[in-house]
């Protein structure tokens, strides 16, 4: 698999990265020759493999329904960027 | 040519559970901004999920409800996106093995009966509100809603007109309501509504491009909006133009959809397995511990109530039509009202009392056992009905009690034959015309004197009582 | 009586017996971090006073304390959640963020009567090997200041290398306790997946992480491990198990004891000083009546890639809540939402996060999910399978922790991929969910500490601490400390 700038764009794009002309190139070099490596999985036969996305057979982790106090907002709040006494700010959202 | 209009539904129901999905956090409606948050539905770094037992209850019981199949070994993903609303920037979801697939809800239009196919129920989180300031041009992020649970019911493009789209809406909201897994309270967002749809000649099989349209807040909007796009795309085919597969916002206001700027690019949501959360088996005992449980749903109740008490089909429908009414009328009958009495009352007094009042069935405060009991005093020959109405009203609001009412107002109908003996005497000498009309043949009055003696009896006599003692004087 | 030399469990027990006072403690260690850490940048945060203020508390109630690390001042790595105290993964992005809550290991501690003197330093968002990533400058290895320390938990294992704390806690997604161990000649050990709860462990890849111990021995491990594990009910991958009782078992005993040598752990590869040096652990064990057997591992070139995919999917998605608008740093300047959201990112994240969210958000893509993330899930699966055939033959597996000794600053990160390629020991056990432990074994001809690593099977702690212990009971490595940092 070849990793282009035009790919580099679009995964920088989802992800809300922007590089620079130059670091794009360098960019889909590095992840081309990271990407190239991990190809060598396709030595490995995995037909029939369940996929294994939980290590362990734990399964129905499941909690009670019953309320418990909210956290203090001005706790919540006092990280925000912008401050406010009631909610996280941010620029206009689009719609 | 003629056109068909193909829709398929996307529903989300918020479920009437205490907490939130994955964390402690109450769901109640309202409360000041960001004050029922805490770190985890704030997505703060290093918080972690905990699924409410009573959401995955509640969405296996819409799933058997629904017809669904339910996935016995079922999983969360996340899907990835970025926007304020959305804390963590993935909601929890479920693609790849949703709680319940392959559905069904037969639905009853004007047109005849269908059948709607469910593609999937999954289980997700809700995500924050976002207000507008123009004061501060600054957009103000609210998270009390983020993380409420919600499931999301896809049908297949089943659907050909906004009627039947409408028909299988009451027909879902009625039967989540009787599961009590949510109110449905669209003015409160807890049911909304995406409509998939496209257009093709008639007799095509083939689906034409489909846009999706949001913001549907109503029954009326969803209706008009179908109305409004179906003739959108048309036109632009007509034309000779293409429909644009998109995501159009409806603008009640404006009684037009336009499209939403799409969201900086193409949508790749990169689902993946959730990994902070364990996958979910269910045992048959548990499907089966469920499945008992599941209370009759409405549909249910108005085949039985025709059945076994012979109501009319209005009846069952209006009885049905809420939960509590059912549960009220059902309690009737368990208290040893007849079932047709218990109806009577329900069409008459009930849903009168209750319209008149604009209340919900379930805010009402008269118990069951205390109209059984005016019912009953009716029945033994104590109260005669017009005054039972009365009594009905005066306890309805506050649930007060029927027998200390009716000896307060001294109501108890006179049966003493004696007595209304007298009376008939009495008003047949007070009015030798009618009498001799009477006898005359103008059985017009007989009416006038029967009322003449309710009159002198307060009302409280029974009828009965005074036509077998008027009659019995005047044939005499 | 030199308190910086003695081990987390010999200073509890002085504390518990009167003979030095937690305040004593603390400013030995507040002493020795102003005297180094100019030098090693190991620290981020020092919370001197917090730990004074602590020290007092603690004092009051040393007569009643049950925990044996009653009083010890430790330090944590930088993306474990404190209330109250700055926690910044080293990124620019959280330079800011002070947690409104503490992580649950960080409540465990308290309860165990831990003194916390700060938080250290690590590769940004624990990505990288070499706890060169950090926005706020590469920490430096006490062995020999022009090396790294290793990483990504490199300022947890300097910190205890050089007497800056008796212990501290670290995190480990890929090898990010035991390969700085290594490097830093102490010992260090990632738990069972699920034994330590992740509340609070800021995620890098949620599948992988887990948090433990770096320390000076075996025994102090155990003790740590034994105040660290247990299940939470906040983290839903935390497992029930049998918790508690690590030191109490630790005999060193290890007669009957089978311990596997994977043969492809020994080829190609390996640097020859550290091969010997590994090799003669299975040597003094086997004095002390343990059986050793060479076996195979076959999925050894699968477990680096397999590795980085899920790694790197998971970090993709973990990292998108860094956006400049709930908490952290927030880009200025800008018009709009999008090119908020862009510019935070970009000039708030290293190049190395950037790479892995890039690698990630790649083999998640439409179009790439089932060559990539999916192919890498059920080479885990195999990758697992081989570990549960490698324990059906033997109660414990010994191997290097890596190829060669610490490396020089600046020499790993202009080659990403060989960087990626030097995790290969290491990386396999986070895959599997097992518990790795990192202990000293030699040094080379530079002086520089060498490493060798045992795994075990699910909940096989004690087995390992028990090899770590009698080991360490032939062995004086694990007692050396840096000489103050310059070349030999």
């Amino acid at each position: 698999m070849n990793i282009d700038t035009v790919m580099v764009d679009y995964i920088s794009q989802l992800s809300r990265l922007e590089l620079e002309a130059e670091e794009k190139q360098d960019m889909a070099a590095q992840l081309g020759q990271v990407i190239a490596y991990m190809d060598v999985l396709n030595k490995l036969d995995t037909d029939g493999v369940e996929p294994m996305s939980h290590v362990f057979p734990v399964k129905n982790v499941l909690r009670e329904d019953e309320v418990l106090p909210s956290q203090d907002r001005a706790e919540l709040l006092s990280g925000s960027p912008v401050p406010d006494e009631e909610a996280f700010l941010t620029p206009k959202a689009v719609e | 040519m003629t056109w068909e209009t193909v829709i398929g539904l996307e529903t989300h129901v918020e479920l009437a559970t205490k907490t939130k999905i994955f964390c402690s956090c109450t769901t109640a409606f309202g409360g000041a901004p960001n004050t029922h948050c805490c770190p985890v539905c704030t997505g703060m770094p290093g918080t972690l999920p905990v699924l409410n037992k009573k959401v995955l209850e509640f969405a296996v019981k819409a799933g058997l409800a629904l017809n669904c199949s339910i996935t016995r070994y079922s999983r969360f993903d996340r899907k990835n996106y970025f926007y304020p609303d959305l804390p963590k920037a993935y909601q929890i979801s479920q693609l790849y093995l949703p709680i319940a697939r392959d559905g069904a809800v037969p639905i009853r239009t004007d047109t005849g009966d269908k059948t709607i196919r469910i593609h999937e129920l999954h289980m997700e989180e809700d995500a924050g509100k976002l207000v507008h300031d123009p004061w501060l041009e600054q957009t103000r992020a609210d998270y009390n809603r983020c993380g409420v649970p919600l499931i999301e019911i896809v049908t297949e493009p089943d659907f050909r007109t906004a009627g039947e789209v409408i028909a299988y809406l009451e027909k879902l909201k009625e039967m989540l309501q009787y599961l009590g897994v949510s109110d449905c309270k669209m003015q409160e967002g807890s049911l909304r509504c995406d409509v998939n749809l496209s257009v093709r000649p008639l007799g095509s099989c083939e689906l034409g491009t489909r846009t999706e349209m949001k913001n549907l807040n109503s029954f009326k909007a969803i209706a008009r909006a179908i109305g409004y796009e179906a003739r959108r795309q048309i036109e632009l085919i007509e034309e000779g133009k293409r429909v644009v597969q998109e995501t159009r916002r409806w603008d009640e206001n404006k009684d037009a959809s336009y499209a939403m700027r799409s969201k900086e690019n193409a949508q790749d949501y990169r689902y993946f397995p959730e990994p902070d959360i364990p996958p979910i088996e269910l045992s048959q005992k548990y499907l089966d511990g469920l499945r008992a449980s599941q209370p009759e749903l409405a549909e249910a109740k108005r085949a039985r109530y025709q059945a076994d008490y012979g109501l009319p089909a209005y009846d069952c429908e209006m009885i049905t039509s809420h939960r509590a009414l059912a549960a009220f009328f059902e309690a009737l009958v368990e208290l040893g009202v007849p079932p047709k009495q218990g109806a009577n009352w329900m069409m008459g007094q009930v849903l009168g009392a209750l319209s008149q009042r604009a209340m919900e069935p379930k805010d009402m405060k008269l118990t069951p056992s205390t109209l059984a009991r005016l019912i009953s005093l009716v029945g033994e020959g104590r109260l005669n009905r017009n005054t039972a109405v009365k009594v009905f009203e005066a306890v309805f609001d506050t649930n007060g009690d029927v027998d200390e009412y009716v000896a307060a107002h001294g109501l108890e109908q006179v049966n003493d034959s004696q007595l209304v003996q007298e009376i008939c005497v009495k008003v047949l000498q007070a009015h030798p015309q009618s009498v001799s009309d009477y006898r005359g043949g103008k059985e017009k009055a007989f009416g006038f004197l029967v009322g003449q003696v309710m009159r002198a009896l307060k009302g409280k006599a029974n009828p009965q009582t005074v036509n077998e003692a008027l009659r019995k004087l005047l044939d005499a | 009586m030199e308190l910086t030399k003695l081990t987390a469990l010999e200073l509890g027990a002085a504390i518990k017996r009167g003979e030095v006072s937690v305040r004593q403690a603390v400013q030995a260690a507040l002493d020795s971090i102003s005297a180094q850490n100019k030098r090693l940048n190991a620290f981020l945060t020092v919370t001197g006073e917090r730990a004074l203020e602590r020290a007092e508390q603690l004092q009051a109630g040393v007569k009643h304390a049950q925990s044996p690390l009653y009083g010890v001042p430790m330090a944590l790595k930088d993306n474990i959640c404190t209330k109250g105290v700055k926690t910044s993964c080293a990124s620019k992005i959280l330079g800011d963020f002070t947690p409104p809550y503490d992580a649950d290991v960080v409540e465990r501690l308290a309860r165990a009567g831990a003194v916390s003197l700060g938080k250290l330093n690590m590769d940004e968002f624990a990505m990288g090997s070499t706890s060169e990533t950090s926005f706020y400058g590469p920490v430096k290895n006490p062995w020999d200041l022009q090396r790294v320390p290793g990483g990504s938990s490199g300022g947890a294992a300097a910190a205890v290398a050089a007497g800056m704390g008796w212990y501290a806690i670290g995190s480990d997604t890929g090898g990010s306790i035991r390969q700085p161990a290594s490097y830093c000649g102490v010992t260090g050990m990632k738990p069972t997946y699920g034994s330590v709860s992740r509340y609070g462990l800021i995620a890098y890849a949620s599948s992988l992480d887990q948090i433990g111990p770096l320390c000076r021995d075996a025994a102090d491990c155990a003790a740590i491990l034994d105040a660290l594990m247990g299940r939470d009910p906040k983290d839903s991958t935390s497992l029930d198990g049998p918790y508690g009782n690590l030191l109490h078992g630790l005999t060193g005993d290890v007669r009957g004891r089978t311990i596997g040598l994977p043969i492809q752990c020994f080829g190609d590869g390996l640097d020859s000083e550290v091969k010997a040096a590994v090799l003669a652990v299975a040597d003094v064990l086997k004095a002390r009546g343990a059986q050793v057997v060479e076996l195979p591992f076959p999925v050894m070139e699968y477990v680096v890639p397999t590795y980085y995919i899920i790694a790197a999917a998971e970090a993709s998605s973990n990292l998108s809540r860094f956006d400049g608008i709930k908490y952290g740093w927030r880009a200025e300047g800008c018009q709009g939402l999008g090119e908020l959201y862009r510019k935070t990112r970009t000039q708030g994240f290293g190049s190395e996060v950037k790479r892995r969210i890039l690698l990630g958000t790649f083999v998640l893509s439409s179009g790439y999910y089932d060559a990539y993330y999916k192919k890498a899930l059920q080479a885990k699966a195999v990758i697992k399978e081989a570990f549960d055939r490698a324990f059906a033959r033997c109660d414990l597996l010994l191997t290097p922790v890596a190829p060669a000794t610490a490396p020089k600053l600046g020499e790993s990160l202009s080659d990403p991929l060989q960087m990626y390629l030097s995790d290969v020991y290491t990386v396999s056990v986070n895959l599997a969910g097992l518990p790795g432990l990192s202990m000293p074994c030699g040094f080379d001809g530079k002086g520089l500490p060498i490493g060798a690593q045992l795994i075990g099977p699910h909940f096989g702690e004690g087995v390992l601490l028990n090899a770590a212990h009698a080991f360490q009971k032939d062995t004086d490595y694990h007692k050396r400390t840096p000489k103050g940092g310059e070349p030999a």
